[in-house]
C-alpha cells in the first residue's frame, strides 16, 4: 500500500511529524513501512503557465514556437517539441534557471534559430512513472484544468512535492489497505484523532428499482451487493487533484466515473466497480457460479473460459463482470458512457482467491477482497462514490440504492483483565495506560475494576480474542518498555539424546579423519532418485515441481554428493573428500508419510594424502575409503560386528565393491565408481559410501569396561601362507582367530604376494599372531603347541601351505 | 721421592690437557693410574720408608692419584660433550622445511552455526527434538492456527506431494507433534533444528530448501518478558556481550503477540552501516507468544498454559557471521568455501 503523506493529512492532522518521523512510528507500531519516496527527484523552478499563442516553427516541422505567460510580467516563447501543446492550454513550464530530474539545468537556448526561454513539461519529464501517466498526455505534455492559476508551483498541484509512504502489510492488516485504515493507525499511534470525509449526496425523485433489480444467487460467495445508478454524467478528466492522488498511490488516471471508483477504493479499501448503465443489455443483476465453459472478456481485453468456481456478475443472460477481480469489456465505462451503475459489494475472500489463482489475474480490487474487507463501509462508500460522480462528473444520483444482504452481523467483544494483560506480557501496565491505548485505537469500551470489555469495530478484523488485545496494547505501549527476563520454574538440564550425541562424534570423526561436510538438496530427478540407494522404493514426486531437476525425493545421498565432486572438479579441485548425514525418503502408502531414514554418504576422489619433498604422495584408493569406515566403526564400538562382503552393485566396479553388514546384516556399502558413471558424472577415480546411520547409532553397544593393562611379556609368530588366489584375506582371518583361541590376542596381516615366485592362481598372505596370556608368562611350547593348530585349521579348510 | 710424585702429576696433568679424543685419555689414565704406572711403583717401595713417613707420603700419593683422577674425569665429560656435538652438528636439518600435513576437514558452516545455537540452549535447559521434513498439512499448517484458505498461506508457496502431505515449510510442525506427545502438560522446552522448502527460484538470497532453528517454551506463567531475556541472553552469546535486541511488532498465524527481533548491528555498534542499512539493527529472528489456538490444538489449556516461540534462519546467521554474500555457496560443496570453516 502506497501512502501519501500529504492526502493522509486530510484525515490526521500531521503537524510536527515528518514523513520520516511518521514513518519510524508506523514501523516501530508495527506495520513495516518499506520505504519513503521523496517523489520530487531534483526539480526547482516549475510554474503552470498558460499557453497563449503557437504557431509552427518556422524551421522544424516537429516544433511549435509557443507565446507562454509564466505569470511573471511580459510572456515569454517557449518552443515546444510535444505534437499536443495547444493554444489555451494550462501546462507545466520549467522556466529559464529550472532544474529537472538528473540535475537538467534549464537554459535559454536557441532551437533552430528561434529563441527559447524555458521548456514545456510533460509529466515523464517530471519523474512520473511512463505507466501512470494518463494515456492522452502519454506521448506529450500534460495538459492542466483551464484554473489552474497561472505561475503556481506545478509541482505542488501534481502531488510532486510529496512523499509516499509503502507499507508492507501483514495478512491480518487489511484494515490499513485504505487512507482511512492508515489514518486510524496513525491516529492511535500519535494519538490525534480521525477525520472522515463528509458526504453530500442529494438524490433525484426516482427510484433506483425502476433502473435495475439484483438477485444474488450465490449468497455465501456475495452476501451483500449493494448498487446506485448515476445518470447523465459528462465523461471527462477527474479533478487535477484526484489524478495526482491516484498517481501518488501507483494508480494510472483514466477518466472521472473510472477515477471515482479508484479513489474510492483507496480511500475506503472498498473496491466498486462502474458499468455502463445502458451497455448492460437488462436491467436486472444476476450474481451466480460461472456455467462451466461460461466466457467472458475482460477489460484487459482477454477472453476467458470460467468454471464453477467463479464468481460472476451476470445481466441475468450473460457475465458482464468477473465478481471482484475485472468488469467485463461489453459494459465498460466509456467516453459515450451517459448513464452508469455503480456497484459496491462484499465477496468472500476465497472465492475470489480462486479465480485470482485461475487466470493469474491480480487486481488491487481482488487484492482487497482476498484479504478481507469490513462490510460495514460498502454502503459508506457507495454513496460517497455516487457523490462524487454528482460533483465530478455533473451526473444525477437517483433515489435509493438495490441491495441484496444476507450477512449476519456480530459483534466482536472481547473480555480482559488488566492482570491478564500483565501475567502475559510480564509489564506493570496501569489500567489508565490500558485505557488510554483503547481510546487512541478508537476501541468502544467499558472498565470495572480492572476488567475491560471492548467492543471491537469492524474495520479491525484481525481482532477476536484476548491475545489480539494484548497485542494491540502492547505494540502501542512499545515493546522497548517490555522488561527482559527469564523464565521461572522448575529447571532441568538440558542434554543431546544418545543419537544425537553419537551423531555429532561421527561428523567429528570423520573430519578428522579429512572429510569435509557437504549439505546438498534433498529434491533430485527422476533418474538419480533412486541411483545408489540402499533401498528403494516409489519414487515420491512433488505435485508442482519448479524444475525437472528438482522434482523427486532422493532415496541415496550418493548422486548429490557425486554432483558436488563433479562441481568442484569443474574448478580444478581436483582432490574431493566430502560427507553428507542427511536425509532419503522411501515412499510408503498414498496419503502416508514416507519413511525418512538417515544415511551416512561420502565421496573420495583424487590425492588423498601429499608430501612430496619426503617422497609420499598417496592416491584415494578402497583401502583409504575402508580405512576411514574401519575407524568409524571404531569409534562407535562395532569393529567386530562388522563384516566386508565382496559385492557387485549397479552404478559400482564389479570387482571393487563391498557390502557392509553389522551384525550379519547389510547396512551400506564401499565401492569405487563404475567406469560409466565415472564418465557421465565427469569425474576421475572415485569412491563413495552410504550406510544406514541409524542401525549404527542405534545398534546396542556395552559400556566401556576397563580391562588389566598386559603385565607379562608376549609372544610373536608369524607366517606365510600360499593358497589359491580367489580365498580372501578376511575368511582366513576368521579362521586363524577361532583357531587361535583364548591365547591369540592379535592377527594381523603384513604381506601380500602373487607372481613369480609362486605357482599360477596361488598367492601368499603373511600374518603376524601376537599370543598373550593376562595371568603369566607363556611358555615357548604353550605357544607352539596353539600355533601348530592355526596352521592345521587353514591347512585342512583352505588348502593352504606354509611358504618355504 | 715427594719431587717424583709432583713431577709424575705435573706430566700427567699436561697429557691429560693434550688428550684430544677418548682413546689418548684412556692411554693417560693407564699410564699413571694402571697397575705398572709409575706412581703404583711409588707406592711399592713405601715399605722402604719409616713408620712416621709412610703415612705422610700414603697421603701424598693419594691427593696426587685423586688429583688425577679428577683431570681425568673432566676431561672425559669436556671430550664426550664434544663428540655428542659434533654428531648432533651433523645430524641438523631445515627445520623450514614443510612438516608432513594432517588432512582435516570440518564442520559445513551451517552446522556450525545450528551445533553453537543447540549448545547455547542446551545450556539453559532445552532439548533438541527432530522431526519429519515431509510432513502432513495439518501439522505443517492447520495445527499452527493456518486453516486451509487462510490467507497467510500465500506466504509460503510450499512443495506439496498430494493434498495432504508436503515438504514442511517450517520447522514449526516439531513443535506441534512435540506439544502433542506431551498430552497438556508442561513444561516444554525444545530447540527445533531442520531442513525446510519452499517454492522458491534459487537465487542470492533464496533457495528451494534452507534451514530453520525454532524454539518453544511452554508453561505456566510463561511471560513475553521472558522471551526477550532469553533472545537477548541467545544474542549476546552468539553476537557479543555488548549487543542488544529490540522486539518489532509483527504477525504469524501461529503467535500472537507477535514480533520480529533485531540485534544491534556487531559491525558498527548500533550506529548504522552498510552492513545494518544505517538502521544500526539487524533482523535475525521471528518470534511471540504461543497463539491460544495452537495451545488448544496441541492439548494445552490455554488458560492455564502460555508459551513463547521463536525461530530463525541458520543461513542468515551465518551470512551475518561470516559475511557470507550468497545463499547458494551453502548447497554447492565448493571446497573451497566449506574450507574456509576449519577454525576455532
Amino acid at each position: 500500500m502506497f501512502v501519501s503523506y500529504k492526502w493522509l493529512q486530510q484525515y490526521v492532522d500531521l503537524t510536527g511529524i515528518t514523513a520520516k518521523e511518521l514513518a519510524d512510528r508506523i514501523t516501530k507500531a508495527g506495520i513495516e513501512v518499506e520505504s519513503v519516496e521523496v517523489r520530487n527527484k531534483g526539480i526547482q523552478g516549475v510554474v503552470i503557465g498558460h499557453v497563449l499563442e503557437r504557431e509552427q516553427h518556422p524551421n522544424a516541422d516537429k516544433l511549435s514556437k509557443c507565446l507562454v505567460d509564466i505569470g511573471e510580467g511580459e510572456p515569454v516563447q517557449i518552443i515546444c517539441g510535444a505534437p499536443n501543446v495547444a493554444k489555451g492550454q494550462k501546462v507545466a513550464v520549467a522556466k529559464v534557471g529550472a532544474v529537472l530530474p538528473g540535475n537538467f539545468k534549464i537554459k535559454r537556448a536557441k532551437l533552430r534559430g528561434e529563441e527559447s526561454n524555458g521548456m514545456i513539461c510533460s509529466l515523464q519529464e517530471l519523474g512520473v512513472e511512463s505507466k501512470l501517466v494518463p494515456k492522452e498526455y502519454a506521448d506529450g505534455i500534460f495538459v492542466f484544468p483551464s484554473d489552474a492559476p497561472v505561475g503556481a508551483d506545478a509541482l505542488e498541484l501534481l502531488y510532486l512535492d510529496d512523499e509516499v509512504l509503502e507499507l508492507g502489510l501483514t495478512p491480518n492488516r487489511a484494515d490499513c489497505l485504505s487512507m482511512i485504515g492508515v489514518a486510524y493507525e496513525v491516529a492511535a499511534i500519535l494519538g490525534r484523532s480521525v477525520k472522515l470525509p463528509a458526504i453530500e449526496l442529494h438524490e433525484n425523485n426516482e427510484s433506483v428499482h425502476d433502473y435495475i433489480s439484483v438477485r444474488v444467487d450465490a449468497p455465501e460467495d456475495n452476501p451483500l451487493y449493494a448498487g446506485r445508478i448515476v445518470k447523465n454524467v459528462k465523461i471527462g478528466p477527474s479533478p487535477l487533484w484526484m489524478q495526482a492522488r491516484l498517481m501518488a498511490a501507483g494508480i494510472r488516471p483514466h477518466n472521472n466515473v473510472v477515477d471515482i471508483t479508484n479513489y474510492i477504493l483507496l480511500e475506503y479499501g472498498q473496491p466498486l466497480h462502474a458499468f455502463d448503465y445502458d451497455r448492460l443489455g437488462s436491467k436486472e443483476i444476476v450474481v451466480r457460479r460461472a456455467k462451466a465453459g461460461e466466457t467472458i472478456e475482460t477489460l484487459d481485453d482477454v477472453e476467458r473460459t470460467l468454471t464453477e468456481d467463479h464468481l460472476v456478475i451476470t445481466n441475468g443472460k450473460e457475465p458482464v463482470a468477473l465478481a471482484g477481480v475485472m468488469g467485463g469489456a461489453n459494459s465498460e465505462v466509456c467516453d459515450e458512457t451517459v448513464n452508469v451503475f455503480i456497484e459496491a459489494a462484499y465477496f468472500n475472500g476465497a472465492t475470489i482467491r480462486q479465480a485470482v489463482k485461475d487466470h493469474g489475474l491480480r487486481s488491487e480490487s481482488s487484492t482487497r477482497f482476498e484479504k478481507g474487507i469490513d462490510p460495514a463501509r460498502t454502503k459508506e462508500a457507495l454513496d460517497r462514490a455516487a457523490a462524487l460522480m454528482a460533483e465530478y462528473a455533473s451526473g444525477e444520483v437517483v433515489g435509493g440504492v438495490v441491495e441484496v444482504n444476507t450477512l449476519t452481523k456480530k459483534e466482536v467483544v472481547v473480555t480482559i483483565t488488566l492482570d491478564r494483560i500483565n501475567r502475559v506480557l510480564g509489564t506493570t501496565i496501569t489500567k489508565e495506560e490500558v485505557g488510554g491505548i483503547l481510546t487512541n485505537l478508537q476501541f468502544t469500551f467499558t472498565e470495572d475494576n480492572g476488567t475491560f470489555t471492548i467492543a471491537v469495530p469492524s474495520r479491525r478484523r484481525d481482532i477476536a480474542i484476548e491475545e489480539d488485545i494484548i497485542e494491540e496494547v502492547a505494540r502501542l505501549y512499545g515493546y522497548d518498555h517490555l522488561p527482559a527476563t527469564l523464565p521461572i520454574g522448575e529447571a532441568k538440564p538440558g542434554k543431546l539424546t544418545p543419537y544425537q550425541a553419537k551423531r555429532r562424534h561421527v561428523r567429528r570423526y570423520l573430519e578428522d579423519a579429512g572429510l569435509f561436510q557437504a549439505i546438498t538438496y534433498s529434491l533430485t530427478n527422476e533418474a538419480k532418485a533412486t541411483m545408489f540407494a540402499l533401498e528403494t522404493a516409489q519414487p515420491i514426486r512433488l505435485a508442482l515441481p519448479m524444475s525437472e531437476e528438482r522434482s523427486v525425493l532422493r532415496q541415496s545421498l550418493v548422486p548429490h554428493l557425486l554432483e558436488a565432486a563433479s562441481y568442484n572438479r569443474a574448478r580444478q579441485v581436483e582432490n574431493v573428500a566430502l560427507y553428507e548425514i542427511g536425509s532419503v525418503y522411501l515412499a510408503n502408502g498414498e496419503n502416508e508419510l514416507p519413511n525418512e531414514k538417515e544415511r551416512l554418504a561420502g565421496v573420495l576422489t583424487g590425492v588423498w594424502h601429499v608430501h612430496l619433498w619426503q617422497g609420499e604422495k598417496k592416491a584415494v584408493d578402497f583401502y583409504v575409503v575402508k580405512g576411514i569406515l574401519d575407524g568409524l566403526f571404531a569409534l562407535l564400538g562395532l569393529e567386530n560386528r562388522i563384516e566386508y562382503k565382496q559385492a557387485k552393485r549397479e552404478h559400482l566396479h564389479p570387482g571393487r565393491t563391498a557390502e557392509i553388514l553389522l551384525d550379519h546384516k547389510t547396512i551400506g556399502f564401499v565401492g569405487q565408481l563404475h567406469p560409466n558413471v565415472q564418465k557421465q558424472f565427469d569425474l576421475k577415480e572415485t569412491y563413495v559410501f552410504e550406510l544406514d546411520l541409524e542401525a549404527l547409532l542405534k545398534a546396542e553397544v556395552a559400556d566401556i569396561r576397563y580391562t588389566a593393562i598386559p603385565r607379562f611379556p608376549s609372544i610373536t609368530r608369524d607366517i606365510a601362507l600360499v593358497v589359491d588366489e580367489h580365498i580372501v584375506a578376511g575368511e582366513l582371518q576368521k579362521a586363524i582367530i577361532a583357531a587361535g583361541g583364548e591365547l591369540l590376542k592379535d592377527v594381523s596381516i603384513f604381506d601380500v604376494y602373487k607372481g613369480d615366485r609362486l605357482p599360477d592362481g596361488k598367492k601368499s598372505l603373511a600374518f603376524s599372531l601376537r599370543y598373550y596370556d593376562p595371568e603369566r608368562t607363556l611358555t615357548d611350547e604353550e605357544v607352539t603347541n596353539v600355533h601348530e593348530q592355526v596352521i592345521k585349521a587353514v591347512e585342512q579348510q583352505f588348502g593352504a601351505t606354509l611358504r618355504g | 721421592m715427594k719431587e717424583r710424585l709432583q713431577q709424575l702429576q705435573q706430566e700427567a696433568l699436561e697429557k691429560i690437557e693434550q688428550a684430544n679424543d677418548l682413546k689418548a685419555l684412556n692411554d693417560v689414565r693407564v699410564a699413571y693410574l694402571g697397575k705398572k704406572s709409575p706412581i703404583t711403583e711409588v707406592l711399592r717401595g713405601m715399605g722402604a720408608l719409616s713408620p712416621e713417613e709412610r703415612p705422610i707420603m700414603g697421603a701424598l700419593v693419594n691427593d696426587v692419584r685423586e688429583a688425577i683422577q679428577r683431570a681425568l674425569e673432566a676431561k672425559q665429560a669436556t671430550l664426550e660433550q664434544e663428540e655428542v656435538e659434533k654428531k648432533l652438528a651433523s645430524e641438523a636439518i631445515d627445520v623450514t622445511l614443510p612438516g608432513r600435513p594432517i588432512r582435516r576437514g570440518n564442520h559445513h558452516p551451517l552446522t556450525r552455526v545450528i551445533e553453537e545455537i543447540e549448545d547455547l540452549f542446551i545450556g539453559m535447559g532445552y532439548t533438541i527434538a527432530e522431526g519429519p521434513e515431509v510432513e502432513q498439512d495439518y501439522y505443517n499448517f492447520e495445527a499452527l492456527n493456518l486453516p486451509k484458505g487462510h490467507p497467510a498461506r500465500d506466504m509460503q508457496d510450499s512443495f506439496y506431494i498430494t493434498e495432504e502431505i508436503l515438504l514442511r515449510t517450517h520447522t514449526s510442525p516439531v513443535q506441534a507433534r512435540t506439544m502433542e506427545k506431551h498430552e497438556g502438560r508442561g513444561p516444554v522446552k525444545i530447540i527445533c533444528p531442520g531442513k525446510v522448502y519452499r517454492r522458491d527460484n534459487d537465487d542470492a538470497t533464496h533457495s528451494h530448501q534452507f534451514t530453520q532453528i525454532e524454539g518453544l517454551v511452554v508453561d505456566e506463567n510463561v511471560r513475553m518478558s521472558d522471551l526477550k531475556g532469553t533472545l537477548r541472553e541467545f544474542a549476546r552469546k552468539m553476537f557479543g556481550e555488548d549487543r542488544d535486541i529490540r522486539f518489532r511488532p509483527s504477525f504469524f498465524p501461529f503467535t500472537e503477540p507477535s514480533v520480529e527481533v533485531d540485534v544491534s548491528c556487531a559491525n558498527c555498534g548500533g550506529h548504522g552501516c552498510n552492513v545494518c542499512k544505517g538502521t544500526g539493527w539487524i533482523e535475525i529472528l521471528g518470534a511471540g507468544m504461543v497463539h491460544p489456538n495452537v495451545l488448544e490444538m496441541a492439548g494445552f489449556d490455554s488458560k492455564k498454559y502460555t508459551g513463547f516461540a521463536f525461530g530463525m534462519g541458520p543461513e542468515r546467521i551465518a551470512m551475518l557471521k561470516y559475511g557470507i554474500d550468497d545463499i547458494r555457496h551453502f548447497y554447492q560443496n565448493d571446497i573451497r568455501f566449506l574450507q574456509q570453516f576449519n577454525r576455532v
